[in-house]
């Protein structure tokens, strides 16, 4: 990812979002304002076509007295502000070590070859981009891939393949595990304690 | 107090001190990257590793843990021997194996550490990290691929500098040192960050690749770029000042010296007037000593001693004045050292002393400043007022324009008369000064240089009577801009009609012969008609309407003794010889002196000191801050209630050998804005 900023466009909050800072700075101290920079960069990213750009990042730094570099550091720490335009529909996919050992490096392959991009890319007509991530937090139902604040989970090759494909359709998957599991139940019911199991409890995908 | 043991030495310290400080006291030496005395610890490079007990049983950051009653502190033992080791090998892992290349060569603090503390070799075999070059302005060079990531230099520009435009974006392994945009650092004490540097990753970019540090010889001496006085080491080469780096004194410069102090020397080699010139048939022509002295003494037959001026100019040492005043008393004429239009008088030393020390800004509760820009005037001693003022215990207000002086200050308004309501009590600000214990209120040369600058030197010494706060503190101080003026006004070098006596008798024809010891901040125009003698050591104004040329030496060249604005008399060493047939300008007086019959009565600068030394005592006590007596000075009368100038309006080029400096003209061209005009990086395509 470059880390170099360009100049574009200005930036201002809209109304909206002007009156819900309110409640963010109620939240602090005056003298200690500068704590709504994570929230105020992440609601201008939303309003922003999903990156933070050189004039939000100045226009929060005004807002909230900070220096310029200050709020340039908070926005390259942390990697789920975009510094440089993404597509309409962002892929993130986890390779941290358990979705890799079940097998993200296949679902990373679907994705690139079904999309044609690599990591940190966005194909040209500007509609998706693919993101490598770390940890997302569902090890439990690795490998996993986060699209439009829904997690797809239980990911194979195939099953990645036809996620993108249905994107592409212009639909929206059902998110959850992508193998017919149900939550993070075991795949095809109980395995232990099935005696135990209480009445009416489901487990969906069972025979 | 705390009473702790480093390796079975007991020592006591202060509440408050950490476990590598106590190290410190106990005379164990502890390596460190990220710690730095004058700036917040931020515990990030791990060198300073030890073994403590009571607590956990793992490697304790001694620079971040406080020091406890009955600590037992470990700094000996296999296991902090292998703490070190660890972290070195950390640390060098994506470090370049550059050192014969690298400009930090010989005084690094990893390449030191890494011979003392490390393992000698590395284990590592995988991929190193590159970082690609930033650029900070014309005086730092980045060798990125070398930060360890102390973020010294970040903190720095945060705390001390006060220009927050440094700072580490990313993270983890991608975690790398910028200023904002890649903008210049725009500070004018940025210099020090290379000082600060324990790596070769931020590097003098004027210096580079100019010498090594063991083939420089090492002058401590004094600066005179401003009137703080730093204390400077100059290191030479041959015949060529190499750089200048700062010393430290506590009670002056700290460990810091201003941009000019730091990279003005290369106008020391340009511009240097290295041989006499007379002027004939309208031209100044190249001439021997002799004849220079000879077209002096004819001219000065026949001239009454009425009719002779002496201007002293702003980087004049004592010895040079002192001789000087001598020739030219003995001549029957005047010297005026004034050259800015101040209108302060000489007669009270309280009256134009910082007479509450530098360290005395440490103490204050309340600074008034008066006409005075000082982050232009004296970069260090503002950075002292701000390290004060960061302790929320000192406010700050100003009476003149609206600057930016890297802190907040109460701007009380841009016209004398807000003095006038002050010592009325007709203002915020008054409550502060009397609430205040040690209040300071600082004039500057923009307070002093005007018609009613009398009067307003009475106010603020009415201010400082009524506001004067409790015991022997003295608020009354006069930041002054030109190193030579302390001693200067010591000596009584002022003339009733002030510089502009001086340059309307020299149009009037009043004045005919008019002796110029480098003094180049005036309108040389105005003495077209006089006989000028110019005695300095760069061609610049003053010698555009000079009649003989004598070239004298710049102040790397000569031993001299200089005040400093709180009086502190300070002397400094010859690092190298001047050009040609320069000479050190004592010597160049006592030489004409003889030729004009009027022989000085000392034959070697000792005779002279001790000479200088019976007539002002004052300049015998070399390093101590003057406590003088408070006396009545300024003149009661009206004050207008037009805004202030500051007089130093080109920090940058403010006397002869900055103003030959090109690194300054980058300076310059940086600070207005044209950055990266050499392109981004070094790197980039």
């Amino acid at each position: 990812m470059s880390m170099n900023v360009k100049d574009t466009d200005s930036f201002e909050f809209t109304p909206e979002n002007l009156e819900w800072t309110k409640t963010q700075f109620a939240k602090y101290p005056e003298n200690r304002k500068e704590s709504c920079v994570m929230p105020f960069l992440h609601r201008a990213q939303e309003q922003n076509n999903g990156w933070v750009s050189v004039p939000v990042m100045e226009y929060i730094a005004d807002m909230l007295d900070m220096p310029y570099i200050r709020v340039h550091e908070v926005a390259t720490f942390y990697s789920m502000y975009n510094l440089k335009p993404v597509g309409k529909h962002v892929i993130e996919v986890c390779t941290t070590t358990p979705c890799w050992l079940r097998g993200s490096d296949d679902v990373v392959r679907a994705c690139q070859e079904e999309l044609g991009i690599g990591f940190g890319e966005t194909t040209e007509d500007g509609e998706y981009t693919l993101l490598e991530v770390e940890c997302a937090g569902a090890c439990v139902n690795a490998p996993v891939i986060a699209y439009k604040e829904e997690y797809y989970e239980d990911l194979s090759e195939d099953s990645t393949r036809a996620f993108i494909k249905e994107i592409k359709a212009g639909k929206t998957p059902a998110p959850g595990p992508q193998n017919g599991r149900f939550k993070s139940c075991p795949i095809g019911g109980p395995t232990t304690l099935k005696d135990r199991a209480p009445a009416g409890a489901e487990f969906g995908g069972g025979e | 107090m705390p009473t702790l043991t480093v390796d079975g030495v007991e020592v006591e310290v202060e509440p408050g001190t950490t476990v590598l400080q106590a190290c410190e006291q106990a005379g164990v030496e502890i390596p460190r990257f990220c710690y730095h005395e004058r700036l917040s610890i931020a515990g990030n490079c791990r060198m300073c590793l030890v073994e403590v007990t009571p607590g956990p049983p793992k490697p304790a950051a001694s620079c971040a843990l406080p020091a406890g009653d009955g600590m037992e502190v470990r700094t000996n033992t296999e296991k902090v021997k292998q703490y070190r080791e660890g972290v070195m090998e950390f640390l060098l892992i994506n470090h370049p194996l550059d050192c014969p290349i690298c400009d930090q060569g010989g005084e690094c603090d990893l390449q030191d550490q890494s011979m003392a503390y490390g393992e000698g070799a590395s284990r590592y075999n995988e991929k190193r990290r590159i970082v690609k070059e930033k650029y900070m302005g014309p005086l730092i060079r980045t060798i990125m691929t070398r930060c360890i990531h102390c973020t010294r230099c970040v903190r720095f520009a945060d705390e001390i500098a006060g220009v927050p435009s440094l700072g580490a974006i990313g993270r983890g392994e991608n975690m790398q040192i910028t200023t904002y945009n890649e903008q210049a650092f725009a500070s004018e004490m940025a210099g020090n960050v290379v000082d600060l540097c324990p790596v070769g990753a931020l590097t003098s970019k004027p210096y580079t690749f100019k010498a090594r540090p063991w083939e420089l010889k090492n002058t401590e001496t004094i600066d005179v770029h401003d009137a703080l006085g730093s204390n400077v080491r100059i290191d030479s080469r041959g015949k060529a000042v190499m750089r200048a780096l700062p010393r430290i004194h506590e009670e002056v410069n700290e460990e810091w010296i201003s941009d000019k102090t730091r990279h003005a020397v290369d106008g020391l080699a340009k511009n240097r007037l290295d041989r006499p010139y007379i002027k004939k048939d309208g031209k100044l022509q190249e001439a021997t000593w002799e004849e220079a002295f000879g077209a002096i003494a004819a001219i000065l037959q026949g001239v009454d001693g009425s009719q002779i001026a002496g201007i002293v100019g702003d980087l004049a040492d004592a010895e040079s004045m002192y001789a000087m005043k001598l020739l030219i008393s003995s001549l029957g004429g005047s010297v005026e050292c004034r050259q800015d239009g101040s209108k302060m008088g000489a007669k009270h030393r309280a009256g134009y002393l910082f007479n509450s020390g530098v360290a005395g800004i440490d103490e204050a509760d309340a600074i008034l400043l008066v006409g005075s820009n000082p982050r232009h005037e004296s970069p260090v001693l503002n950075a002292r007022i701000r390290q004060r003022w960061l302790t929320r215990e000192c406010p700050v207000a100003n009476v003149g324009p609206d600057v930016d002086l890297s802190y907040k200050v109460q701007q009380l308004g841009d016209s004398a008369a807000v003095l006038e309501n002050i010592l009325d009590g007709n203002n915020d600000f008054a409550d502060v000064l009397s609430k205040a214990e040690k209040p300071m209120i600082i004039l500057g040369q923009g307070a002093l240089n005007r018609d009613d600058s009398l009067a307003i030197i009475k106010l603020a010494h009415d201010i400082c009577e009524k506001y004067g706060g409790s015991g022997d503190w003295n608020g009354f101080n006069v930041l002054h801009t030109a190193a030579s003026r302390v001693a200067a006004l010591d000596m009584g070098l002022v003339t009733d009609g002030g510089i502009d006596g001086i340059l309307d008798g020299a149009e009037k024809g009043d004045i005919k012969v008019v002796y110029n010891l480098g003094a180049d901040e005036l309108d040389t125009a105005r003495l077209e008609k006089a006989f000028v003698i110019y005695q300095g050591s760069h061609g610049d104004e003053g010698v555009r309407h000079a009649d003989v040329i004598l070239p004298g030496v710049a102040y790397t060249e000569k031993p001299g003794t200089y005040l400093n604005t709180e009086g502190r008399v300070q002397v400094a060493q010859r690092a190298i010889f001047g050009p040609g047939e320069a000479r050190e300008d004592w010597t160049i007086f006592r030489a004409l002196s003889e030729v004009l019959g009027k022989t000085l009565e000392f034959d070697n600068i000792a005779q002279l000191r001790s000479k200088m030394h019976a007539d002002y005592p004052q300049f015998a006590t070399v390093d101590a801050k003057p406590n003088e007596p408070w006396a009545e000075f300024g003149v009661a009368g009206n004050v207008s209630n037009d805004g202030f100038t500051h007089t130093i309006t080109d920090f940058w080029g403010s006397n002869p050998i900055a103003r030959s400096s090109e690194t300054m003209d980058e300076c310059r061209a940086a600070m207005n804005g044209d950055n990266q005009t050499e392109g981004a990086t070094g790197t980039d395509g």
